[in-house]
């Protein structure tokens, strides 16, 4: 079981947790306009990273909110969780962390 | 290629087992080939063989990232049945069911398939209704599937209990032709057939590219071994296939989840079918080596670790405890993970690319292994003739753009 890092709460075990799929995936301002393959790669396309992932989570047992994560599908590993509306930190944000 | 028989078994242990062959040759891989398949599975190997032997095409190779049979052909829990509720789908697993019943045959290579019957429980209302509905569709569809009230699944399988459990058997839907086989037994059958056709077989070679030309055409692969040319490349790739259909820049509608299971220790011949449930979600079988080998649902996020949480085991465990009371005593000897590619639908895709030479057969999530001479079979005709087969016609990638879902999520069995 994952230990995960909710940026309101702290870190919690995964059980608390409901996994939310990939993140930053923006919604089309005005679906009409879209065509049926932009609608398509809206709702079904994903890109599956082996490597690292920018995802979503929500904190359903405890705060009850969205925030974002990076992890590394090939480990597991989260590397950090940020808030809805923030930019996933940068290689060099990532560095500094662990350094 | 040496022929198994009665016959020959008998000489051979009657002469110290001295004088069998390797069951198919090393291959180094050549300059250029006339197919290529990605990813030496029970899929992959069954295309190329299907390849040589239906359609003439012999200069082919598979190549492995790791051996053959490693990933998902050896990790899962062996369970074919064809109960699938939609027609396209029932079609397409019973195109499977029926190759795999003459299929020990066709490879002279025993796949020890057993046809025991898979038995799924119903715990609810609900359960009843929709799987009553799927026996009906069945049915209509001419797959065998038949209704069983309580009594009747304990006939079938006394171990299991029925009452006295937080959400006891209401019945169950039962489909005598499905059953089990020997995985590591399919993919060394094909490509022990494969390579007497001529077909090369390359381990320990990882795809790192795919060249297309200048029209846009795939034509080779990019290889830890060098490049290797080819015309058409069919990736059967599993949890994989995102990652090599980006090479390609094809993208797909899929996700890859790592899916558990487990087996006990072996024990005497106890359990005559395998037996699964949705409602609490555990499915299991015994081997012919006795262990009993319990399938767990897949993790809530996407990875590529070939391993999963223990609380999902745990989970499925509970639930077989539960229904088998006598399994509490039970030792589990091993775990492990495997990857697998859930796409939307929860149905496979086995098709033409929006690149040309370049085919595809993924998609098949939690259940590929009971497909894997029907989706071989069905990837080596798109191959060879260009065009998708009637079966495998409504599986292309366009059916999310074109709205046209085949939505199996209940026929599938494993919770995701």
């Amino acid at each position: 079981m994952l230990l995960i890092n909710c940026p309101y709460c702290g870190e919690r075990p995964e059980l608390e947790f409901v996994h939310g799929g990939q993140a930053h995936i923006a919604r089309p301002a005005n679906p009409a306009e879209c065509s049926d393959q932009q609608w398509a790669d809206f709702l079904y396309r994903r890109d599956n990273i082996k490597g690292l992932h920018a995802e979503r989570w929500r904190h359903t047992h405890g705060c009850g909110r969205f925030f974002n994560a990076l992890r590394d599908t090939t480990s597991d590993l989260f590397l950090a969780t940020y808030k809805v509306g923030e930019q996933p930190p940068t290689q060099a944000q990532l560095k500094g962390a662990t350094a | 290629m040496q022929r198994f028989s009665g016959l020959s078994l008998i000489r051979r242990g009657l002469t110290g087992q001295r004088g069998w062959q390797p069951q198919w040759r090393q291959a180094e891989p050549k300059a250029a080939y006339d197919a290529i398949i990605v990813g030496g599975g029970g899929h992959g190997l069954g295309a190329a063989f299907y390849l040589a032997k239906e359609h003439g095409l012999t200069r082919v190779a598979v190549v492995e990232k790791g051996w053959i049979g490693g990933g998902n052909t050896g990790r899962n829990t062996t369970i074919i049945r064809s109960n699938y509720l939609f027609d396209e789908s029932a079609a397409l697993y019973d195109h499977s069911v029926q190759l795999w019943e003459g299929l020990s045959q066709v490879l002279n290579y025993n796949v020890m398939f057993s046809q025991r019957g898979v038995m799924m429980l119903a715990h609810t209302v609900h359960d009843v209704q929709v799987s009553q509905r799927h026996v009906h569709a069945n049915r209509a569809n001419g797959v065998d599937n038949e209704w069983l009230t309580p009594e009747e699944a304990r006939a079938i399988c006394p171990l299991l209990q029925t009452d006295d459990i937080r959400y006891p058997v209401l019945g169950a839907a039962f489909q005598r032709r499905g059953g089990t086989a020997r995985h590591d037994a399919v993919a060394w059958g094909f490509a022990r057939a494969a390579n007497a056709l001529g077909v090369d077989i390359i381990e320990n070679c990882e795809v790192t590219g795919i060249r297309r030309d200048s029209h846009g055409a795939a034509c080779g692969i990019e290889t830890t071994r060098g490049f290797i040319s080819a015309p058409r490349i069919g990736v059967s790739a599993a949890g994989h296939s995102s990652v090599i259909m980006k090479m390609a820049g094809v993208e797909l509608p899929i996700e890859s989840y790592p899916l558990q299971a487990l087996v006990s220790e072996p024990v005497k011949p106890i359990f005559p079918c395998v037996v699964m449930s949705n409602t609490i979600h555990a499915y299991i079988s015994q081997s012919d080596k006795g262990e009993m080998v319990i399938g767990a649902g897949t993790d809530a996020y996407t990875s590529y670790t070939q391993r999963g949480g223990l609380h999902i085991s745990r989970h499925a465990i509970e639930a077989i405890c539960e229904l088998f009371p006598m399994f509490r005593r039970l030792r589990m000897m091993r775990n492990w993970g495997g990857i697998v590619d859930v796409t939307p639908d929860r149905s496979p895709i086995i098709a033409k690319t929006p690149v040309p030479g370049l085919y595809v057969n993924c998609g098949w999530g939690t259940g590929g292994f009971k497909a894997t001479p029907g989706a071989a079979h069905l990837l080596a005709w798109t191959i060879a003739r260009d065009a998708p087969h009637p079966i495998n016609a409504p599986f292309t990638i366009e059916r999310f753009r074109d709205g046209n879902l085949i939505d199996e999520a209940a026929a599938a069995a494993v919770a995701h």
